[in-house]
Order: C-alpha cells, then sequence, then structure tokens
C-alpha cells in the first residue's frame, strides 16, 4: 500500500503541478485556462478525437520503448529522431518496388525498416565500444548527417516523379496496397458507434502493443533482459557476473534502433509513401515519453497517451481561440520536467525510510542480544 | 624534435604553429584544385560568425563540466537565449538585448542546476527535459507577443568594428591604415593567405565576437589561477575532498551551471540579434550541441573549445559561400593530407585499427576528389558532424573529462 502510495505521489504530483503553472502561463497573457481545459476535455470525449490520440500515442508509444531499451542500460540513445526518418525512407522505397501478398508484402517492410532502425543505432554503439565516443554526442551528430545528409539525398534521387512533380506527387513512389496494413476500425466499432470523419484507427497499434508486450517479457522473463537491467543498475557487478558489458553496449543499441525503426511505418501506412515532409520529433518525443513512465511499459502507455492528447489538443484550441496552441507543448515540458524532478525525490525520501527502517531493525535485534 | 619536448610548448605557441601548418596545407590544396574560396577574407568571417555561438556554447559547457555537471541542455538553454535576446533587442536596444539573452540562457542553467544540483536527477534526463521545454516556452511566447510562433520581427544589433592598424579601422578620428588588406593585395604565396583569413577575424568585428576571444584567456585565468577556479574544479573533480576542505560545493555547482546558462544565451543572442536578424525558430542548427563536441574536442580546456569551434565554424561558413560545392571538394584533398597523417601518427602509436581505419578513409577521400570535380550539397552540409565524428573516433581515448564528471552529489556523501 505504502509503495503504491510512493508509487503514485510523483506522477499526481507532477500533473497538479503542471496544470498550475499552466495555468498560471495561459491567465499572464489573458486566456481563461479553465475554458481551455474544458476545450481540450470535451473535445476528447468525441470518439473521432479518440482515434487522433491513438493513431498519435502509437509512434510516441513505440518511440518511447525504443528509447527506454537504452535507459535501461543507462545507455541514451539520442538518436532514434534520425533511425526512424532514415528508415521509413529506406522501407518506404523498398516497399513501393515490389507487389507480394499482403503478408509477406507486410513483413518485408517490416523487416526492412528494423534492419535500417537497428544498423544505423548499432553504428552509436559499436563506435562507443571500440573508439570510447560517447553515444550522446555520437548519436546526435547521426541524427544531423541521417535528416540533413541522407535523407536529402535519397529523397532526390527517389523522386517519385523525376520531370514535372506537383505537391501531391513529392515524395517516393506509393506503397501498393498490398504492401499496407489495413486500419482497424472495424475492431472499434464492435464496441462503439462507427467512427465517422473518415478517421482510420491505425493497424499500427497492434504493432505497438506487441513491441510492449514483447519489452515486457525481455525485460521479466529473459536472460537478456536481466542481463540488460543488471548492467545498467551495476555495470562492475554485472561485469564480475560475466556480462559481457561491450557487447551488451552494442546490443542494447541495436535493439533500440530496431524498435526505432518501427515508428515510421505508422505515417507509411497512412500515406502509403514517404513524404518530402515526414513528420518530425518523434524520436526526441519518445525519450520524454519513456522519462514519464519511467520506462515501465505500461507506465509508458499513460505517458504516450497523455503527450497525445495534449498534441491532439492543439488543434481544438486553435479552433475555438481559447488559448495559443502552443500551450500544449509548454504542458508536455513541464510535466516531463516536474515529473523527473518528482521521480528523483520520491526515490531520495524511499531510500532514506527503508535505510532508516533497516537500522530500527538492526538495533531491535542487538537489544534482544543485549537482554540475552 | 621528440613529441615530449613538443607537448612542453606552451599550447598559445603550438595552436598558432598547427594553425600556420593548417593555412599552409590549405594553401596548397589551392593552388592545385584551382579555387580560392578555401583562404579568402569572406570564409573566415563567415567561420567567425558561425564559430562563436558554438564557441560559446561550448565554454558553457567547460563551466558546466568543470563543476561536474553535465550539460546537454546547451541546446535549449542557446534557443531561450535566441527568444530572450531577440525580445530584449527589439524593446530595449541591442545592448540590452544581450544582457535579457544572457539572463533567458542563465534561467535555463538554473533550472538544470535545480534538478541536478538539488534533485539530484541524472544530468542528461534533466538536459533532455530542458531541450525539449526550452522551443515549446520560445514558440508559446513567440505566439503570444509576436502573433507567430516561429518569427519575430526584425531585431537591431550593435555596429560592427574594424581593428585599428590590422584591419583599417578608425581610431578617435584617425583612419588607420590597413595593414592585413595590403599584404593579402600583395598576392605573395602562403603569406597573403594568412593575412586574408586574419582580416576576417579583424574586421566587421562584433563586439560579441571580439569577447568571445577575449574569453579564452580570462576563462584560462579564471579556471587556473584564481580561488573561483580551484573550488570549481574541485566540485567536478572530487567533490567530496572540497567539502572536507570547507568548501561550499552545492555553490560552486550552481554557479558553473548558471554561468553555462548565460554563456550559451549570449551564443543564442548573437544568433538572433546578428546572425539571422530575427529570431527563428530552428535557427539555433544544433550549435549547442556542436558546442558541446567543441567542448570534448578540445579537451575541457578554454583554448581548445575554440580551436574546436573555429575548425567547425570554417566547414560551416565555407559551405555557406560555397554554391557550386568546388571548395567543398578541394577540401577533399585537405581531409586525404589530414586523414593520411592521422594514419601516419597512429602507426608510430602501433594503434592497428587506427592506422587502417584513417587509411581507408584517406584513400577514399582520395578517389572521391579524383572522380569528381565538385561535391554535392548534402556532403557540404553534413561535413561538419561527420568532422565532429571523425575527430570523436580518433581522439576520444586521449581526452580527460572531469573526474566526477556526471556523477550525483549529495552534501555529507548521502
Amino acid at each position: 500500500m505504502r509503495k503504491l502510495l510512493f508509487a503514485l505521489a510523483a506522477p499526481v504530483g507532477a500533473f497538479v503541478l503542471t496544470i498550475i503553472i499552466s495555468s498560471i502561463a495561459l491567465w499572464m497573457f489573458g486566456s481563461n485556462p479553465f475554458s481551455a481545459y474544458g476545450d481540450m476535455l470535451g473535445h476528447a470525449a468525441k470518439l473521432e478525437t479518440q482515434v487522433d490520440i491513438l493513431n498519435r500515442a502509437t509512434p510516441l508509444y513505440i518511440s518511447a520503448v525504443a528509447a527506454a531499451i537504452g535507459f535501461r542500460m543507462n545507455l541514451f540513445n539520442i538518436g532514434v529522431e534520425g533511425q526512424y526518418l532514415f528508415a521509413f525512407l529506406i522501407a518506404a522505397q523498398v516497399g513501393s518496388l515490389v507487389v507480394l501478398p499482403q503478408v509477406f508484402h507486410i513483413l518485408l517492410i517490416m523487416t526492412v525498416a528494423v534492419l535500417v532502425g537497428a544498423a544505423y543505432a548499432g553504428i552509436a554503439g559499436v563506435l562507443k565500444v571500440t573508439r570510447g565516443v560517447n553515444e550522446v554526442i555520437s548519436t546526435i551528430m547521426l541524427n544531423a548527417i541521417a535528416i540533413t545528409g541522407l535523407i536529402a539525398l535519397l529523397q532526390q534521387r527517389w523522386q517519385a516523379d523525376q520531370e514535372n512533380f506537383t505537391s501531391t506527387t513529392l515524395g517516393t513512389n506509393p506503397i501498393p496496397e498490398s504492401g499496407l496494413i489495413p486500419n482497424i476500425n472495424g475492431i472499434v466499432e464492435i464496441f462503439t458507434r462507427d467512427i465517422g470523419q473518415g478517421k482510420q484507427l491505425t493497424g499500427m497499434l497492434i504493432v505497438a502493443i506487441l513491441v510492449g508486450l514483447a519489452y515486457h517479457f525481455l525485460l521479466t522473463r529473459m536472460r537478456f533482459g536481466f542481463d540488460l537491467r543488471a548492467s545498467g543498475a551495476n555495470p562492475f557487478a554485472a561485469r564480475a557476473g560475466g556480462i559481457p558489458p561491450k557487447r551488451m553496449v552494442v546490443a542494447a543499441m541495436v535493439l533500440s534502433g530496431a524498435a526505432a525503426g518501427l515508428i515510421g511505418l505508422v505515417e507509411l501506412n497512412e500515406k502509403a509513401k514517404f513524404s518530402p515532409n515526414p513528420i518530425k520529433g518523434l524520436g526526441f518525443a519518445g525519450i520524454a515519453v519513456a522519462l514519464l513512465g519511467r520506462n515501465n511499459p505500461g507506465g509508458m502507455v499513460f505517458a504516450a497517451l497523455l503527450f497525445a492528447f495534449l498534441d491532439v489538443s492543439a488543434g481544438i484550441l486553435q479552433n475555438t481561440q481559447a488559448a495559443t496552441k502552443e500551450i500544449v507543448n509548454i504542458m508536455q515540458g513541464i510535466v516531463l520536467l516536474v515529473a523527473v524532478i518528482a521521480y528523483g525525490v520520491t526515490a531520495r525520501i524511499q531510500s532514506r525510510e527503508e535505510a532508516k527502517a533497516t537500522a530500527e531493525a538492526l538495533r531491535a535485534t542487538e537489544g534482544m542480544e543485549v537482554a540475552t | 624534435m621528440s613529441m615530449e619536448k613538443w607537448n612542453n610548448i606552451p599550447a598559445w605557441i603550438r595552436w598558432p604553429i598547427y594553425a600556420l601548418l593548417g593555412i599552409l596545407l590549405l594553401t596548397i590544396v589551392q593552388g592545385v584544385s584551382d579555387v580560392d574560396r578555401l583562404t579568402k577574407v569572406s570564409t573566415s568571417r563567415e567561420m567567425l560568425r558561425w564559430a562563436v555561438p558554438i564557441f560559446l556554447a561550448g565554454l558553457g559547457g567547460l563551466f558546466s563540466e568543470r563543476a561536474g555537471v553535465v550539460n546537454i541542455g546547451l541546446e535549449g538553454m542557446l534557443i531561450l537565449g535566441m527568444w530572450f535576446g531577440a525580445w530584449g533587442s527589439i524593446n530595449y536596444g541591442p545592448w540590452i538585448g544581450l544582457l535579457i539573452g544572457i539572463g533567458g540562457g542563465a534561467i535555463g542553467g538554473l533550472l538544470h542546476a535545480v534538478a541536478t544540483v538539488t534533485f539530484n536527477v541524472d544530468h542528461i534526463i534533466s538536459g533532455v527535459a530542458i531541450n525539449i521545454l526550452a522551443p515549446a516556452i520560445t514558440r508559446y511566447l513567440s505566439d503570444e507577443v509576436w502573433g507567430s510562433p516561429t518569427t519575430s520581427p526584425a531585431t537591431s544589433t550593435p555596429d560592427v568594428y574594424d581593428l585599428p592598424i590590422l584591419g583599417g579601422g578608425t581610431v578617435a578620428g584617425w583612419e588607420s591604415p590597413d595593414l592585413l588588406l595590403e599584404v593579402t593585395n600583395l598576392e605573395l604565396p602562403f603569406i597573403s593567405d594568412v593575412a586574408g583569413l586574419l582580416r576576417g577575424l579583424v574586421t566587421n568585428l562584433h563586439f560579441v565576437s571580439l569577447l568571445a576571444i577575449l574569453l579564452v584567456p580570462f576563462t584560462s585565468w579564471l579556471i587556473w589561477r584564481t580561488r573561483f577556479g580551484l573550488r570549481l574544479r574541485i566540485s567536478g573533480e572530487n567533490p567530496s575532498a572540497g567539502e572536507a576542505q570547507g568548501i561550499n560545493i552545492i555553490f560552486y555547482k550552481y554557479a558553473g551551471v548558471i554561468i553555462s546558462g548565460g554563456l550559451a544565451g549570449l551564443g543564442g543572442a548573437f544568433i538572433s540579434t546578428e546572425l539571422s536578424g530575427l529570431f527563428q525558430g530552428g535557427n539555433s542548427a544544433g550549435r549547442g550541441f556542436i558546442g558541446l563536441a567543441a567542448l570534448i574536442f578540445g579537451n575541457w580546456r578554454p583554448g581548445g573549445v575554440l580551436v574546436g569551434a573555429l575548425l567547425f565554424g570554417y566547414v560551416f561558413g565555407l559551405d555557406l559561400k560555397d554554391l557550386d560545392g568546388t571548395a567543398s571538394h578541394a577540401l577533399l584533398l585537405v581531409n586525404t593530407v589530414v586523414l593520411g597523417a592521422v594514419a601516419i601518427w597512429a602507426a608510430t602509436k602501433n594503434r592497428v585499427a587506427d592506422t587502417v581505419l584513417a587509411a581507408i578513409l584517406a584513400v577514399g577521400a582520395f578517389v572521391w576528389w579524383l572522380s569528381a570535380d565538385a561535391v554535392p550539397g548534402w556532403w557540404s552540409n553534413i561535413l561538419p558532424y561527420v568532422l565532429v565524428l571523425l575527430v570523436l573516433v580518433f581522439f576520444a581515448q586521449r581526452l580527460r573529462m572531469p573526474k566526477a564528471l556526471g556523477q550525483p552529489y549529495a552534501k555529507g556523501g548521502r
């Protein structure tokens, strides 16, 4: 019970503080915070908005798992951003070149995306273990190299219609129907009314759930997950226990990149191509979601939904003019910063209480010895 | 001369010699490949303009990391400086604008210090949070203040100077000679190239650029020769030992991180008031991160940070004026020679893997140089980042960072 209280205190406290700070920010510029929150919640109560939120939460969650795999062993894969965009482009191009039976076509695209993400992240892992290059710096540089260099180059080369392109034909050639994961509106509509406004719930949601389950089983049921957590908690002890540290670093980076490769597939399935302006920033947002959800497969679900809710709320705020829509990004930033601080504080209180309890227990046994 | 003797020469003599060797190499390459942009005054001017914010961010990182706090939030602090600098300069004029920019960055630093020092949040995590929060704040404020989340009206900036005698500046009405221009115009091989590059550093000089250069000796003095510097360093090397001597470690960590934010903020204000003439989201172009790379390249020393910033700034600056890709193409030959030198150096140290890697890259650069007349734009865009990676790949193991960098500290070892 006490443990649960501790686990909940930080996120709840962070949430309350975020509301207070954002309300002040809104009020300072003459908006009414309550009507803004009211608009956001009223909007989110609609089925169509919920579809939007899930569509947004799906890539955020996958991205968070990618970041969390690294975080679990104190590796900071800041490069999720570059990994997913690069994987997205290559997968879109490969997918557009072939026509296969649906299952194989989808699997091919996924495999390519996963392999590209894994390979690109692997570079940072290999550089770390062989050359001692800090992965934070190397992944930041690899981001820039992928986005301003490789993607710019390949996108130009793979431009669908080289002669006379218009804004609608920009991007890679469209992927045939057989390569796309169908939407899962049908599954939802069993329980609800029909989804309107032409909204489609992405089939990648199922993939995201599978990724979350795989991550959970990896950590709790598999030797590798144990090694991963052990190396993160105490690298020296892990090494003494026979866990090869270098191999773990590379494996964690590769696995993290593999998950990152899947992020772009949400947009790929929606647009059936790599458009010249893909959704950017999911990699960095995923880091935030992972931190907020404490790298926990369940916690990250809530964090991803919260971030997705805030992202989607930007649209309604713009419509109703209740507040500047940028406030949602502020709320994301504040909730993240406050939450990481709150986690630190509760962890410290908890360890202090544990130390106290141990000391008391020790004193009690000593007292018994004296008595006998 | 043996390597040891060479390393005993003071750094302020060694580095100019390296620089001269570098310029000599550029001159020779220019002779071979019929390009004149590598040593033009406009190139070094762009280099400096690019390098200043990178350097300021890197120097900020130095203050923070010397105090033991990793600061990847520099990018966020730089972005805060960009916004507040622009806002200040629009409302209160250029000079106050710079101060407000410093203040904006320092607030980011304070936030980082509160999280990492007081609440013991992991330094990278807090930095990531600040990097996410800062652009959100600036977008919100821009939208509220200027009605657009990404752009501001034009900002104002202090006038630029030419240094007297070297760059033909005016002192009290007396128009001094422009020595470097005259040497450049003599068109002597090598000497005029050096003069041309130097002239870019002394003409059209922005106050912040001058300040940035002066900050190198000042910071060296502060870090190595003063009580403040000693205590700052002990906070990053061995805080418990410092605490035992009665030093208020928490105070010095806070000071380091807040100064760090202020310097990054100044770099940001320089971008929005001088470089782009307005606040524009995304104009930081990752300079905060590159500053961090310059810090590592410079081995956590002020002079080294400047050298790193100038090196990265040179590649960026060259790319900016190199529309046909010929200058970046000529740079491939420079890459070949430098990588070849690295291969030989590694071979003398019996480092087989380094030798092979450098040799392969050198040959690759050479083959590319032979087979094309110009390089495509995407290559010049990524060259600075590739350079950062290569520098780290070959030299990361020779670097020495503060011993307690990134470690949590609690008073009394709790």
